[in-house]
């Protein structure tokens, strides 16, 4: 048995940079394409409605693993060459796209109509109305289903392991193959995900709060 | 060159994946039930006077929730042969299953019983009932009926979670379908046909849990 020193420490932390790059890239563009969702979801037109819908849906009833082989498969099948950290990038983005679409759909939709109204009254106009009215209210109705995601995403990424990417939950896979201390290493492995998530639960569970009092 | 789709690989051994989607049911059936026992336990232990118990509860349930679950079960995979504890992949994957939904559980379950009026207790202390029965039937079935969406949507997930019990080498789904990948190189198109399988999964759960809502939370209180 070889022992856990520095250098397999160092190899997890490496993966850990991957796994925090995968969020990131998956949490931001996620943010991006999310908004699109929410806001064609709550269009007043009917098709941009079923057509968010069902993407949400699929997204929702199948495994992030399975999102993560058929983007995978798919881009190299389209033709397109890319690097295999793109392709699970991508993946990740539109699995997050159609969470937080959803979560921020929910957001959206709590805003009083009222509030629609009044900014209709005022003569504002679309942008101006969904930028400066209604987000501002719904994104702070949201933030706690929000925290609550990213740490979801956080987890998610483990999935990439699966595909082969090298991230912590591969990298403690490659470190436990060479030392033969599963237990040690993924007990390590599983603390710096708990150390990464756990404050953002809380942090989570407090807006949750101040916003159940801000309500009553 | 450009690539063709050729579904006839997974045609060819559709009869595989099917009898792998009863395994995948079979594994979520059996997580999502030891994992509403382990709730309602949890809810329990979580409620009693000893604090270490409750110490005990929130801490499992803080872990399992902010730790991957693909780090769970090879945790849980490579822990039990430490204690002697030889099982096949199939069974860790159910225990590790349990595990997961079992902390979720307790964490909507006690949503729903805190939501409980106080008044309502003291009601049942007031006709006379002892502190089984009024926890079963004031407490924990109002509570149930009150967090069941948000515990069959957590359900769901435990479904398509059973996915990365390929991972283990467990018979379900997912692992059928890396098989048949290895065997005929159509990537695409197998986890694609998969991806379908799951969703009519998913889609009749739903369905399922719709209809023993009815059956079995309408109102008039059955």
């Amino acid at each position: 048995m070889a022992s856990i020193g520095f250098n397999e420490l160092y190899f997890l932390l490496q993966g850990l940079k991957w796994t925090l790059a995968l969020t990131l890239i998956g949490f931001i563009g996620g943010g991006v394409f999310g908004l699109m969702v929410a806001l064609a979801r709550t269009a007043e037109n009917r098709v941009l409605q079923r057509a968010t819908a069902g993407y949400i849906a699929v997204f929702q009833g199948t495994p992030l693993l399975m999102q993560l082989f058929v983007v995978y498969y798919g881009v190299a099948l389209v033709g397109l060459d890319v690097d295999a950290w793109l392709a699970v990038a991508i993946a990740f983005t539109l699995h997050a796209s159609a969470f937080l679409g959803e979560i921020w759909r929910g957001g959206i939709q709590a805003v009083p109509k009222g509030q629609t109204e009044a900014a209709k009254a005022l003569g504002l106009h679309y942008v101006s109305r969904v930028r400066d009215v209604i987000l501002p209210q719904a994104l702070k109705i949201a933030l706690p289903a929000t925290i609550g995601f990213l740490v979801q995403l956080i987890k998610g990424t483990s999935l990439a392991a699966i595909v082969g990417f090298v991230e912590l939950s591969r990298a403690g896979q490659i470190v436990s193959n060479q030392t033969f201390r599963p237990l040690t290493v993924f007990a390590i492995v599983g603390l710096i995900y708990f150390l990464i998530c756990w404050p953002l639960s809380l942090w989570g569970a407090r807006a949750e709060r101040s916003l159940q009092t801000a309500s009553r | 060159m450009s690539y063709s789709l050729d579904f006839s690989a997974v045609v060819e051994r559709l009869p595989e994946l099917l009898l792998a989607c009863l395994s995948t049911i079979g594994l979520a059936i059996a997580g999502m039930s030891l994992a509403t026992i382990i709730g309602i336990l949890g809810v329990i232990a979580r409620r009693s006077t000893i604090r270490p118990l409750r110490a005990a509860v929130i801490a499992f349930v803080e872990v399992i929730r902010n730790t991957p679950f693909l780090v769970q079960i090879f945790f849980i995979f490579f822990a039990l042969p430490q204690f002697g504890i030889r099982l096949n992949p199939t069974v860790t994957a159910i225990i590790a299953l349990a595990l997961n939904g079992g902390a979720y559980a307790i964490e909507i379950i006690r949503g729903g019983v805190d939501a409980i009026p106080k008044g309502q207790v003291e009601a049942g202390l007031a006709l006379g009932l002892h502190k089984a029965q009024i926890f079963r039937f004031i407490v924990l079935k109002p509570a149930l009926r009150a967090v069941y969406p948000s515990l069959t949507s957590q359900f769901i997930m435990l479904t398509l979670t059973t996915s990365v019990c390929t991972s283990i080498a467990a018979y379900e789904l997912t692992s059928v379908a890396q098989k048949i990948e290895a065997d005929t190189f159509r990537s695409f198109e197998v986890y694609f046909s998969i991806t379908l399988l799951y969703l009519v999964i998913s889609s009749l759960m739903m369905g399922v849990f719709a209809i023993i809502n009815r059956l079995s939370f309408s109102y008039p209180v059955k």
